[in-house]
């Protein structure tokens, strides 16, 4: 019968199947960082485990850490405390650390990849919900939580049921000024944050052939905002030479040999999905969001949903209280609204592509005297490839502020927020209320749009400025 | 953590798609234990600027005080997959949560803290919230073995749960020991696989 990618990821990864119960599914690489795993290593100290396999488990530090100057100590005491938690945990249990002393440092979304780590076929888990960015690779990556984190790291498996199918068709070409954030933000609006739950996604069609590997990342990172498990593109040239003569990858013969198995990943010809959704590149235009979850998006140019055209009470309820916290009305357009801070960054967007990007519309040009903008590379080695190409130069000199490698704005636990009441547009993957600040408000958007609103100072339709 | 069946008065928050980032805000998450989450659970809905309870949000009303059952709007728990959100939730002394859906994360988390993600359909949902709108005493009885949710009006509905997590729930099954015991079966498949990774090298 033919299969899915998602169906042979699943098949190839069940070790065990006990009728009734849950599949024990094989974990090929987990991802730790120093947030959700303090009390996983804790519950494996004291039922006296060890990790199963520590040479399938890698760790680094990135949400708690500043990404200011490396050379000072942390000033909170508290964060200090968890990143010197990891590090004990890594050395008593075998595991590598690439700590803050380490110069492939990263987003744990960011490193993976970059690395070699995560490759096609793999299973790929990380207590972290923004894991689907490896499904870029045409791996099955999900996020899970601390009880999990240590299950697998004393079995290297995890209990779980299979999840739905849901093919993401998004054929045509994307025009100039729309970018693979604009493709994610607009399923998310279209089918809500709700919309995939117990899915996993496969994104296909031309314009997603089209996208860089770097750009499915994009894609698959905010699966989960759309509620899907995961979100996936299965493998092809692009992934194969994205992967090959990076440190993990397999070499010479091996090489070969696995890229002669991934090949056989793809959906099979008349495989059936359980739900297929259309999102028609063609027509696609910058999207920005406008309220406090990532479905609650428009075409940058459109106006903002009005509460009293709205007939659900509940719908209706939900968008009054979000245009309050985000001080908006309905009916008008973003378009034009003061802007206080540009976040660049995050797992969503802080690769060295997003960085040109950013840089090609900064470049030569002034940030807005009323707009702080971050830039937040993704990892020491998107850092060092930014360097060689003279990207911090570009930020600099455009009145950026150009900062080391973490999570920093998209989460807010490091030190890196906006404050409250205040405007952001940012790169980032969610706009919760209090998520980059207490009381602070996010307009989520892609790079291309955050650069052009920083240089505005307003939010700005990059199109007006190609 | 096991379930025993709970009867109690509901705390609702109609709101729908209320985030793990609401349930327990990201600056708490630099803690590497999993308590005292329950004291900051609801942290910027609950206390204003200077951290005094804000009276007109729910969980500083007396309707709070003592009550196991959390009514919730449609998507509960989206967002980041934190376990610090359930947590949190059973540290204030819920057992369980009742709403439409919930989010795949936070239900799996839930459900290894002795945290019931109790489904109902929408008419269901909306007789509950009439109910605890009508009186803020009105009861639910949920009994976990039969699956049974009785609402404060004596209806008797049926709830769907993995029959496994029930088990667990239950039996207070170690699903860690539970996996351990294949442990012959993990290590034959690993002797099968190819193209491994070593983190190690």
């Amino acid at each position: 019968m033919p299969r899915t990618i998602i169906e042979k990821l699943w098949d190839s990864h069940v070790v065990a199947q006990q009728p009734g119960a849950p599949a024990l599914l094989y974990i090929d690489l987990h991802l730790v960082h120093e947030v959700t795993s303090p009390q996983a290593f804790q519950g494996l100290r004291e039922r006296k485990l060890k990790v199963r396999r520590p040479d399938l488990t890698v760790a680094t530090l990135d949400h708690s850490i500043p990404t200011t100057d490396r050379s000072l100590p942390i000033v909170d005491q508290i964060a200090a405390r968890q990143v010197a938690q990891l590090g004990t945990n890594c050395a008593e249990f075998g595991i590598r650390l690439y700590g803050l002393d380490s110069d492939r440092q990263g987003i744990v979304h960011v490193i993976g990849p970059e690395l070699g780590l995560t490759q096609p076929g793999m299973t790929v888990v990380c207590g972290d919900s923004h894991t689907a960015t490896h499904g870029a690779f045409g791996a099955l990556a999900f996020g899970i939580g601390t009880s999990e984190i240590e299950h697998v790291l004393a079995t290297q498996c995890l209990l779980q049921r299979p999840s739905k199918t849901f093919e993401v068709k998004v054929p045509g070409t994307l025009r100039p000024g729309v970018s693979a954030k604009d493709i994610i933000l607009a399923l998310i609006a279209k089918i809500g944050i709700g919309g995939g739950t117990e899915s996993v996604f496969e994104y296909t069609g031309t314009a997603i052939r089209a996208l860089s590997v770097e750009e499915r990342m994009t894609v698959c990172n905010m699966s989960i905002e759309a509620g899907a498990r995961a979100g996936l593109v299965a493998p092809d040239d692009a992934t194969f030479q994205y992967l090959q003569g990076r440190p993990y990858a397999p070499k010479g013969a091996a090489w070969d040999t696995a890229v002669a198995r991934w090949k056989q990943l793809p959906t099979d010809e008349g495989a059936r999905y359980d739900r297929t959704v259309t999102i028609d590149a063609d027509r696609l235009e910058p999207m920005i969001t406008f309220g406090t979850n990532p479905g609650m998006g428009v075409p940058i140019g459109s106006p903002v949903p009005e509460p009293s055209k709205i007939s659900d009470p509940a719908e209706r309820d939900a968008l009054v209280k979000a245009l309050q916290y985000m001080g908006l009305e309905g009916g008008k357009p973003l378009l034009g609204r003061p802007v206080n801070v540009v976040f660049i960054g995050s797992c969503t967007n802080s690769r060295i592509s997003d960085l040109r990007t950013a840089a090609g519309v900064l470049k030569g040009r002034k940030v807005n005297p009323n707009v702080r903008v971050l830039v937040v590379p993704g990892s020491q080695e998107v850092k060092r490839q930014a360097i060689a190409e003279g990207l911090p130069e570009i930020f600099r000199a455009a009145g950026a502020e150009w900062r080391e490698p973490g999570c920093s704005m998209c989460i807010a636990m490091n030190g890196d927020y906006v404050p409250t009441g205040e405007y952001s547009v940012s790169t980032s993957n969610r706009n919760f209320e209090g998520r980059q600040g207490k009381g602070a408000r996010t307009f989520l958007a892609s790079p291309l749009t955050a650069a052009a609103s920083a240089i505005t100072g307003v939010v700005t339709d990059i199109r007006t400025l190609l | 953590m096991t379930f025993q069946n709970v009867e109690s008065h509901m705390v609702p928050m109609p709101n729908r798609n209320i985030d793990t980032d609401q349930i327990i805000p990201a600056r708490f998450l630099k803690t590497i234990s999993k308590e005292g989450l329950g004291d900051n659970l609801f942290c910027d809905w609950r206390y204003d600027a200077q951290g005094k309870p804000k009276p007109d949000f729910i969980l500083n009303q007396p309707i709070a005080k003592g009550a196991q059952v959390l009514l919730a709007g449609d998507n509960f728990g989206c967002g980041s997959s934190r376990e610090h959100a359930p947590w949190a939730l059973t540290q204030f002394g819920f057992r369980a949560v009742i709403s439409t859906s919930f989010a795949d994360i936070f239900k799996a988390n839930s459900l290894k803290n002795g945290l019931l993600p109790l489904l109902v359909p929408a008419d269901v949902h909306a007789e509950l919230f009439a109910a605890v709108a009508k009186s803020e005493h009105a009861k639910v009885k949920i009994d976990l073995p039969n699956q049974t949710l009785t609402t404060p009006g004596g209806r008797q509905v049926t709830f769907p749960v993995d029959s496994f997590a029930k088990h667990c729930l239950l039996e207070g099954v170690d699903e860690i020991g539970y996996s351990m015991q294949r442990e012959a079966e993990i290590a034959a498949f690993e002797a099968k696989r190819v193209g491994s990774i070593n983190t190690l090298a």
